[in-house]
């Protein structure tokens, strides 16, 4: 069994693709669309690697990021974040909250297999 | 340095408003005319007993000679030598330039007043980014679409091996998604085009200096919670970004109804209160003996170290127009036009008299879910001689970590522009975001 990623995004066709390429890649893909209870389902499925964007309906992916940081069974937990504002403010409020990495949109498939790799080697 | 190059200029225009030859006052004051006339050109120093005795001959008080607009100009042309000091115009001669040459002096003192203006101007639309939430949104959606399509062209391409099943997948997805992506992209355009019409009543109107005042200021005045008597005035006129009459008058009855409300709730007694009852609404009105429209205002003030949790509040007048905004992130209130008529805020304006609680989440990326409170009640003192006037209040925490709600969730929108819901009844324009189509 590979390792274990949770993409929570609520743009279908971006999970489509996401989801393709990291399966392709011997990922084992779970997904989430909803912003208020995406930590409570990522305590519950214990993935190895959260991809997270930040603008989701129901609660932010700085908000989410907040408490899974502020919770020792994710604390250390990787999560690279999807945004599509790419301002330095933006990535900073990212680094602070805990980020693992940070990745503007759109980005392309090859980057987000590099990061995912290097994040679960 | 004083300035007394321009005091010279002032003399020679009082000299001549009084029919006075410069040879007759120079007479009456004990010098010689040609000494005068070096003061008149600002060539020589001016003041103590010559200036009293100048002023006694003109009738017109010393202060007369002294001040005056050109004070105004000076302190601009000063502002314009320190916003460039590269150009290297000499402090010394200043005044000096200010009073032999009056014409120039105003032109550049024109000049660089129109600059700031159009600095702000600048400023106004490279931050319509993050204050049109029309506009972010809209670029969020166009981004979105774009990232779709993107990876899913890069899999078509790259993928040697793509069974037929997932190739038609991908296309279908494709085409869809460049059909959306046109749609936003014209919708887009055509917002851009009406905006502009809003934009010279909207960009810098009173309401938004108002909301920019309290926005730097937490919602808090912290000498208005501490001293009876306050001179709003002052404190107003010290604000710069307050620059219209209107945007200071609004001020004012905003900082007046701000210090009753904090003598109704002195601060004190609500951090004791709010330790008692928590945001107990209804508790803390009966605590304090008023009504809960003063109750919500008041922990709208209130910084969120006392509070606890960040408190939301908008307030509308009786034709829904928004007269307060305070929001909160996850909780769009629009920049300008109209609100989602869904909010409880409006259910509440049409049941005066009755509060109304909801839970509520904002449609759409990025919007939180929020426990509302919302009551419409009479501006002021019902009479039999007059109708009340209602207005409405919805004050909105959001949910606390792990908080279920006990009620259902209503969905609602910030406005029907940017709201993705696509069958709502009270819809009144198309959405630019293609969720909405």
């Amino acid at each position: 069994m590979g390792k274990h990623v949770l993409v929570i995004e609520d743009e279908p066709n971006i999970i489509e693709a996401i989801s393709f390429i990291l399966s392709r890649d011997g990922w084992d893909v779970d997904t989430h669309s909803n912003g208020h209870d995406a930590v409570q389902v990522v305590q519950a499925k214990s993935p190895d690697l959260v991809i997270l964007d930040v603008m989701l309906p129901g609660k932010s992916g700085y908000d989410i990021l907040t408490e899974l940081r502020g919770d020792a069974g994710t604390r250390d937990l990787p999560v690279l974040m999807l945004t599509a504002r790419g301002q330095s403010k933006d990535r900073e409020l990212a680094e602070k909250i805990g980020a693992s990495r940070f990745m503007t949109k759109p980005f392309s498939n090859a980057e987000v297999l590099e990061v995912v790799r290097q994040l679960v080697p | 340095m004083p300035q007394r190059q321009l005091t010279g200029s002032r003399i020679r225009e009082r000299r001549m408003i009084a029919g006075l030859r410069q040879a007759d006052l120079a007479r009456t004051v004990g010098i010689s005319a040609s000494y005068l006339n070096l003061i008149e050109h600002n060539r020589r120093r001016i003041g103590g007993k010559l200036l009293l005795s100048i002023a006694r001959a003109l009738k017109v008080e010393p202060s007369t000679l002294t001040e005056g607009a050109e004070a105004a100009l000076i302190a601009t042309l000063r502002e314009a030598r320190a916003a460039d000091p590269s150009a290297g115009a000499e402090p010394d001669a200043l005044e000096d330039f200010a009073g032999r040459f009056p014409g120039w002096a105003h032109l550049l003192e024109r000049r660089h007043r129109r600059v700031l203006e159009l600095e702000r101007t600048v400023e106004t639309l490279s931050d319509r980014l993050t204050h049109d939430p029309h506009l972010a949104a809209a670029l969020h959606e166009m981004i979105s679409t774009i990232t779709a399509i993107r990876s899913t062209a890069g899999i078509l391409a790259e993928t040697r091996e793509l069974e037929p099943e997932w190739r038609d997948r991908f296309h279908r997805n494709i085409n869809e998604d460049s059909g959306r992506l046109a749609r936003s992209a014209t919708a887009l355009v055509s917002y851009l085009d009406s905006a502009e019409d809003n934009e010279d009543a909207e960009n810098g109107s009173p309401q938004e200096e108002l909301d920019t005042f309290l926005g730097d200021h937490g919602y808090h005045m912290a000498v208005l919670e501490t001293q009876d008597s306050v001179d709003l005035d002052g404190l107003i006129q010290d604000q710069p970004v307050l620059q219209s009459a209107a945007a200071r008058a609004m001020a004012r009855a905003y900082l007046r109804r701000y210090a009753k409300d904090a003598r109704r709730m002195p601060l004190g007694q609500t951090v004791d209160a709010l330790a008692q009852h928590g945001l107990n609404l209804s508790a803390l009105a009966a605590h304090f003996g008023t009504d809960l429209a003063t109750v919500m205002r008041r922990l709208s003030e209130l910084p969120e170290s006392v509070t606890g949790r960040p408190v939301g509040l908008v307030i509308c007048d009786a034709s829904g127009t928004m007269t307060f905004r305070k929001a909160l992130d996850g909780f769009t209130l629009p920049r300008f036009g109209a609100a989602c008529p869904l909010w409880p805020l409006f259910r509440a304006l049409s049941r005066p008299m009755i509060p109304v609680t909801q839970v509520v989440q904002q449609a759409g990326r990025g919007g939180g879910v929020f426990r509302t409170f919302s009551v419409a009640q009479p501006m002021r003192a019902v009479r039999f001689d007059e109708p009340p006037l209602f207005e409405a209040y919805m004050l909105f925490l959001p949910l606390e970590t792990g908080e279920k709600p006990a009620t259902p969730v209503d969905e609602v929108g910030v406005s029907c522009r940017i709201c993705p819901r696509d069958a709502c009844p009270g819809r009144r324009e198309p959405s630019i975001l293609t969720d909405g189509f």
